[in-house]
């Protein structure tokens, strides 16, 4: 096990300077550390500890968070169809964010913005673990994330619409699909104390995740209380998803590739899958974010359109395979 | 009568440059007029608007967009307000009776190309790409309204003041248009060629750009201009202006010169744009003298 | 020692009276069978008594602190359930999570009850396989090895035998009354009689929410409560190889 945790930080790691040295503006690898570390006044230095500084962390914050919320939903539904993404929670914490923008909360008070971001992040999850009940069925888990996801987004795209900005209107594809483009360091300070907080919640999970392997009747009489894991998961989770979102936008599969690809390494234990699932959701956004700055750049692709590609396969696969595992 | 109509079809079709003609079918169906001008005009865009206020006879301008009344997009706010508003929704327009509706090639296609099946004449104009393209427009606009005249005498005043303006530049210092979203322009462009005109260096250029684009953020504070121009801020909040409160962005703005151009000015290839050149003349002049 | 001790507990699920007025104790050394037939509220009783579900009425070890009472009884649902593809061995070190702080990692001890569980439920070769991927009569026999290896003085399984093979049958009830012998004490619900009869010190025969009868096999198992609670007509009979119950025929 401290073999796979150390080789997946060493995977991490490698993407983080990849991250850092790798952008539209050429700059050799070895001149951007340079500027990153030592620094002058220079626009090297700008561009690295202002632009890719910010957004590379932002893409490790934004990836464990996400890794971890699916890791953590998939440990309690005991589902590996249960994404953040996929079932409106991410959708719901986009329409929070807009709400806060829009409504210039965002502005006046310092925390506006993830905060508004978690509420919604946190009916979103709040309904659809309500709906799915508590062991939720593939089923009911994806009709539910479907009916979610569409509301939230049209009442994002809503609030959009009632803008008086124009630009405000064209904004949807951003929230849906989520970009780390030109965020600064002000997005990691706001972001951070929700994604800790969460972070430190969901870590608390793991026993309690190995126990509901075995039901929750038997992870109950085993010492387990469901009520307060349930409450930690909600909370955590509405915590770091809400945060994310709020800086980056809806994000989607993270949280569903990176859990599937890592099961067999851990040996499908729900408390090893929440750490790892996190180092390694950190690995995914940065290469993500590193495509889409490689690929067309002067385009802003938006993130989610990478991560959709890669993990809507998976998506369908697993519904696939659920479904012979019903017949 | 129908000789009439075939041959204000043909003198249209060639003014080359604009897009999608008169319908055939609305032109034959529509009954005889006194002469062949049309007299109920709608204009459905922001840019056909102001030229076409500014080149109707009183009278022939029946309607204008909602965006002309916008002081922040439109240079003729005050006066678009003397018109009736549309939406531009093919219905409303349709109920407006117009023999002649003008839209921008960006305008809802959908709306085109239902008030054409309703047998309504449209003309089709494209947006300016510079600064010459604004004397076309107004011939053009000149041409449907059968104002060639009134256009004839706008685009020598325009030519005149534009020549005045053009001073030979000597020391050009680099500036970069930034807008929300991060989207610039190059020299291809209007705003591009607004910016050439008031004796600056577009980096833009530098950086490959010659039609519109989003310039990464990076590659901007690389570029290092002297002098930024962002667009004016909107009321409301968005996340497509955050960037304009980015560090890097007050970084330059705080190390160079900068100024903010109001889009009325900028957006249309209309005789405004002088009024733009002149603006950012001012911001250039200082520069220059310091 | 009494290891649970139940005082007049009722339980009302969706509004209808599942158990009324249970009352017994069950002390060190006991291997008790709960019979009953369908919906006599077997399962609801042990769920009340281990406070998973609300009752009223008093149970000694619902009302003990869950960490300790995680220590004290361990419990094996109806359901089995095994969400995700884990190797036996790891499952069954799931039995330890009561004894083990949050994130920490097993320790030999852990280990060694762990093998003892894996021994006695005849699992040592699959060890490493995939639980999920086992036929349904060994994934039992690895949830009884995680009930084991939670190494507690009290057992409760629900029907734990149901799908095992014969042989694996009689070995399961074996370690249940070997454990109870050892000291410990097993409540274990069951359909199987004659099972119950041979392996058990004790049965309570529950019919109608209520306990129809408690004490040694041979005293619960008479005729006439059989065809009273069950509805059969059967054979009983004490042979030099045991007590021997058989179901002959439904009562018309």
């Amino acid at each position: 096990m401290a073999r796979l945790a150390i080789g997946l930080t060493a995977v991490t790691v490698v993407f983080f300077v990849a991250a850092l040295t790798l952008g539209p503006a050429p700059i050799g690898p070895v001149e951007s550390l340079h500027a990153l570390i030592a620094g002058d006044e220079g626009p090297l230095t700008l561009v690295m500890r202002e632009i890719r500084l910010p957004r590379a962390t932002l893409a490790v914050m934004v990836g464990a968070s996400l890794g971890l919320a699916g890791a953590a939903m998939q440990g309690y539904l005991r589902n590996p169809l249960a994404e953040p993404g996929l079932i409106g929670v991410s959708g719901s914490a986009a329409l929070g964010a807009v709400i806060a923008i829009q409504t210039g909360l965002a502005t006046s008070m310092a925390l506006g913005l993830p905060a508004m971001a978690l509420i919604g992040a946190l009916v979103g999850v709040t309904l659809v673990m309500a709906l799915a009940g508590p062991r939720g069925s593939s089923l009911t888990l994806i009709l539910a994330g479907i009916a979610i996801s569409a509301l939230a987004a049209a009442l994002t795209s809503l609030v959009l619409n009632l803008s008086p900005n124009p630009f405000a209107a064209n904004e949807i594809v951003f929230w849906m699909m989520g970009s780390l483009a030109d965020r600064s360091m002000t997005h990691v300070w706001i972001a951070l104390p929700f994604m800790g907080v969460g972070w430190a919640m969901l870590a608390t999970l793991g026993r309690g995740l190995d126990a509901l392997t075995l039901g929750e009747d038997a992870a109950g009489a085993m010492g387990i209380s469901l009520k307060r894991l349930r409450l930690t998961l909600v909370l955590g989770t509405a915590s770091v998803v809400g945060a994310a979102t709020a800086v980056a936008g809806a994000i989607g599969f993270v949280g569903l590739v990176v859990p599937h690809i890592l099961r067999p390494l851990v040996g499908a234990q729900p408390s090893r899958l929440l750490w790892a699932s996190a180092i390694c959701g950190a690995t995914m956004v940065l290469a993500a974010d590193i495509a889409v700055r490689l690929i067309l750049p002067e385009r802003d692709l938006k993130l989610g359109v990478v991560t959709a590609i890669v993990g809507a396969p998976l998506f369908l696969h697993l519904i696939y395979k659920t479904r012979r595992q019903l017949a | 009568m129908l000789d009439g109509y075939a041959l204000s079809i043909s003198d249209l079709m060639r003014s080359s440059s604009i897009a999608a003609i008169l319908s055939l079918a609305g032109m034959l169906a529509v009954p005889a007029l006194a002469d062949d001008l049309p007299k109920r005009v709608v204009s459905m865009n922001l840019c056909t608007d102001q030229l076409a206020m500014m080149l109707a006879a009183p009278g022939q301008l029946l309607s204008v967009s909602y965006l002309a009344t916008d002081p922040r997009g439109s240079a003729m706010a005050e006066k678009a307000k003397s018109y009736q508003i549309n939406r531009g929704l093919a219905e409303e327009i349709y109920l407006l009776r117009p023999d002649l509706v003008v839209a921008g090639s960006f305008s809802t296609r959908a709306t085109v190309d239902m008030l054409k099946r309703l047998d309504i004449p449209v003309a089709v104009f494209e947006p300016a790409y510079g600064l010459g393209e604004v004397r076309d427009r107004l011939r053009e606009m000149g041409e449907v309204l059968g104002r060639e005249e009134a256009a004839n005498a706008l685009i020598a005043d325009y030519d005149y003041h534009l020549g005045s303006l053009l001073e030979e530049a000597g020391h050009r210092p680099r500036a970069a248009l930034y807008y929300a979203n991060g989207y610039t322009s190059g020299d291809r462009t209007l705003a591009g060629q607004i910016l050439f005109a008031a004796g600056f260096e577009n980096v833009a250029v530098e950086a490959g750009y010659s039609t519109g684009g989003i310039l990464p953020l990076e590659v901007l504070a690389m570029l290092e201009p002297e002098a930024l121009i962002t667009g004016r801020r909107y009321s409301g909040t968005s996340r497509s202006e955050e960037i304009l409160d980015h560090p890097v962005v007050q970084t330059l703005r705080a190390d160079g010169t900068n100024g903010a151009i109001s889009d009325r000015d900028w957006i249309c290839g209309t005789p405004y744009v002088l009024r733009a050149i002149k603006e950012l003349g001012t911001l250039h002049r200082e520069m220059v003298e310091d | 020692m009494t290891f649970l001790s139940i005082n007049r507990l009722s339980v009302s699920l969706r509004d209808r009276c599942v158990l009324r007025n249970v009352s017994f104790e069950v002390g060190a050394g006991e291997c008790v069978g709960l019979l009953g037939p369908n919906g006599a509220g077997k399962t609801t009783l042990m769920r009340a008594a281990l406070g998973l579900i609300p009752y009223e009425g008093e149970s000694s070890i619902a009302n003990m602190v869950s960490a300790d009472r995680a220590r004290m009884a361990a419990w094996m649902p109806q359901t089995r359930e095994i969400a995700w593809p884990m190797t036996v061995e790891r499952l069954v070190v799931l039995g330890r999570i009561p004894h083990m702080a949050n994130g920490q990692r097993p320790t030999a001890k852990d280990y060694e009850k762990v093998n003892a569980a894996l021994a006695a439920m005849d699992l040592d070769r699959f060890r490493d396989r995939t639980a999920t991927r086992l036929s349904g009569g060994e994934q039992v026999r690895v949830l009884i090895a995680r009930v084991l290896a939670q190494d507690t003085p009290l057992i409760l399984a629900d029907e734990p035998v149901a799908g095992l093979d014969p042989a694996h049958q009689i070995s399961t009830m074996q370690i249940f009354s070997e454990l109870a012998r050892a000291g410990r004490s097993v409540i274990v619900s069951l359909h199987d009689i004659g099972l119950a009869a041979r392996h058990c010190t004790r049965l309570i025969l529950l019919s109608d929410g209520g306990v129809a009868a408690d004490g040694p096999p041979g005293e619960v198992l008479t005729l006439d409560r059989m065809a009273e609670v069950f509805g059969i007509h059967a054979f009983y009979r004490d042979t030099e190889d045991g007590p021997v119950f058989q179901p002959l025929k439904v009562i018309e």
